[in-house]
């Protein structure tokens, strides 16, 4: 495996073209929580009109629903939801200039497509290493639609999160790369 | 006074106060929650030493880690806390006082989930109304009446990363144990990185269409490092698993030799006219925690 890239949010397009699939990267500053309910609310704002609460232009999004912090914790356990899921909710939010998305799992080839047009990287974090990656997650606060619960939108202070990037600018998909240097069926 | 028959006869019921069993239920699930059983972290360390890939081993690692520090930290293993999945044999000689035992349950899963600081992952309407539930209720509860005087209760907590990758399938006799084998092979490769690998599979043949997916959920529950009493299902486990291991998928889903952990299965018997199978896929946590009272 290759050096690990040390990278800080939000991102310029300059540095989301630069990383390619397969790098490993620490992730710093912050990052905000979003999943199946607040994207679907934040695609109706959109539809309307209206200004999203929080600006994603250059931000990250972490596909995750946290669980309850223990007293003593900065945040519970958080590790990445199936990425799919938003699939049908994510073009108009890179339109507006979302330049990365951390979640585990497949990504469809519309939001491939739309990723390298506009200019965004897919992370992967391991799924179920929700206590692991919560020590990278310093601070939190809930910014927006908190009648969600879990699913409103969080921001999290990072540092030094573990990922790496699945699905780069250019299409390159470690999900295709990877698994088809081993399939022997 | 006119005592019912069986009390003239001697007959003796135990009596078992419902709280004992919400105070069973609460630490199930909190415990299935934090720690994973021990046949399991055993797979998972020998599969870092297999591992061909460098990024698989590494992906092991991290899993390993997080098991750790879970178990350690108590805190949950994954934020998906899962629905409350509750497996219930109860012996047909117990008799439950003081209390409903559908209530103790289910006040048995808000006691955990809220004192195990465990995600409540619960929407009231599947279609309509997807407002939490906010207490993790209702647990989904299986009973089995068996022989005794006893309760065995199996805490099954899923998440629905690998929920959803799960499928079923009414084949029909004369596809067979090919059908059989192409049907898992094809839901895990369709399921990819998604319910994070590596994973534990367990399937149900036979039955009807519920009864196949119930099975396919209990064999989960089976030790992983146990194959089936019957050899012929056993081989079957054993070359589902290889065939499974050369789709490339990986640990993470980011290649490598080790997509699942083990291939369980359960059968039943079914009608002259069908064969149903059901594919119930597991993360690799495969969190399941159990008692007897």
């Amino acid at each position: 495996m290759g050096d690990i890239i040390s990278i800080s949010a939000p991102l310029t397009e300059r540095e989301v073209r630069k990383l390619r699939a397969g790098d490993n990267v620490l992730i710093n500053g912050i990052v905000y929580t979003a999943r199946d309910a607040a994207h679907k609310r934040m695609i109706e704002m959109i539809k309307k009109g209206e200004e999203l609460p929080v600006n994603l232009n250059g931000q990250i999004i972490y596909y995750v629903g946290p669980a309850p912090a223990k007293p003593g914790y900065a945040s519970g356990p958080a590790g990445p939801t199936t990425s799919g899921r938003m699939d049908s909710y994510t073009i108009p939010l890179l339109e507006i200039g979302l330049k990365g998305m951390i979640g585990k799992g497949s990504r469809s080839h519309e939001v491939i497509e739309a990723m390298k047009k506009y200019g965004a990287v897919y992370f992967g974090a391991v799924g179920g290493t929700a206590a692991l990656i919560a020590r990278s997650i310093k601070k939190v606060e809930v910014v927006a639609f908190e009648d969600l619960g879990t699913e409103a939108i969080h921001r999290f202070y990072v540092e030094n999160l573990p990922a790496v990037v699945v699905i780069d600018s250019e299409g390159n998909n470690l999900y295709e790369i990877e698994p088809f240097k081993y399939r022997r069926i | 006074m006119n005592y019912p028959k069986f009390f003239k006869e001697g007959f003796i019921v135990r009596n078992i106060k419902a709280e004992i069993i919400k105070e069973a239920v609460r630490e199930l699930f909190i415990k299935a929650n934090y720690v994973i059983s021990m046949d399991l972290y055993k797979k998972l360390l020998e599969a870092k030493e297999s591992e061909e890939s460098e990024i698989g081993k590494n992906v092991l690692e991290q899993i390993i880690k997080n098991a750790d520090i879970a178990k350690e930290e108590n805190i949950a293993i994954c934020q998906d806390t899962g629905m409350a999945v509750l497996f219930v044999e109860l012996g047909q000689d117990v008799h439950i006082v003081d209390g409903d035992f559908n209530e103790a349950i289910n006040a048995g899963v808000r006691e955990a989930y809220e004192q195990g600081y465990l995600r409540k992952s619960v929407v009231v309407d599947p279609l309509f109304d997807r407002k939490n539930t906010k207490d993790n209720t209702p647990a989904i509860v299986y009973v089995e009446i068996v022989k005794g005087d006893r309760i065995r209760l199996i805490a099954a907590p899923k998440g629905f990363g690998s929920e959803n990758m799960s499928a079923l399938k009414m084949l029909t006799p004369a596809e067979g144990v090919k059908g059989v084998k192409d049907f898992v092979v094809e839901t895990v490769l369709k399921a990819g990185p998604n319910p994070c690998p590596p994973i534990v599979v367990g399937v149900g043949i036979g039955g009807t269409m519920e009864k196949a997916a119930l099975l396919s959920k209990k064999a989960l529950l089976r030790p992983l490092d146990q194959r089936h009493p019957d050899e012929r299902y056993a081989s079957l486990e054993k070359e589902i698993l290889e065939m499974i291991n050369l789709s490339g998928i990986g640990p993470g889903g980011l290649g490598g030799r080790i997509t699942a952990l083990a291939v369980n299965i359960e059968y039943y018997p079914t009608h002259i006219a069908g064969l149903p199978v059901a594919v119930n896929i597991c993360c690799h946590a495969n969190r399941h925690a159990e008692t007897v009272i």
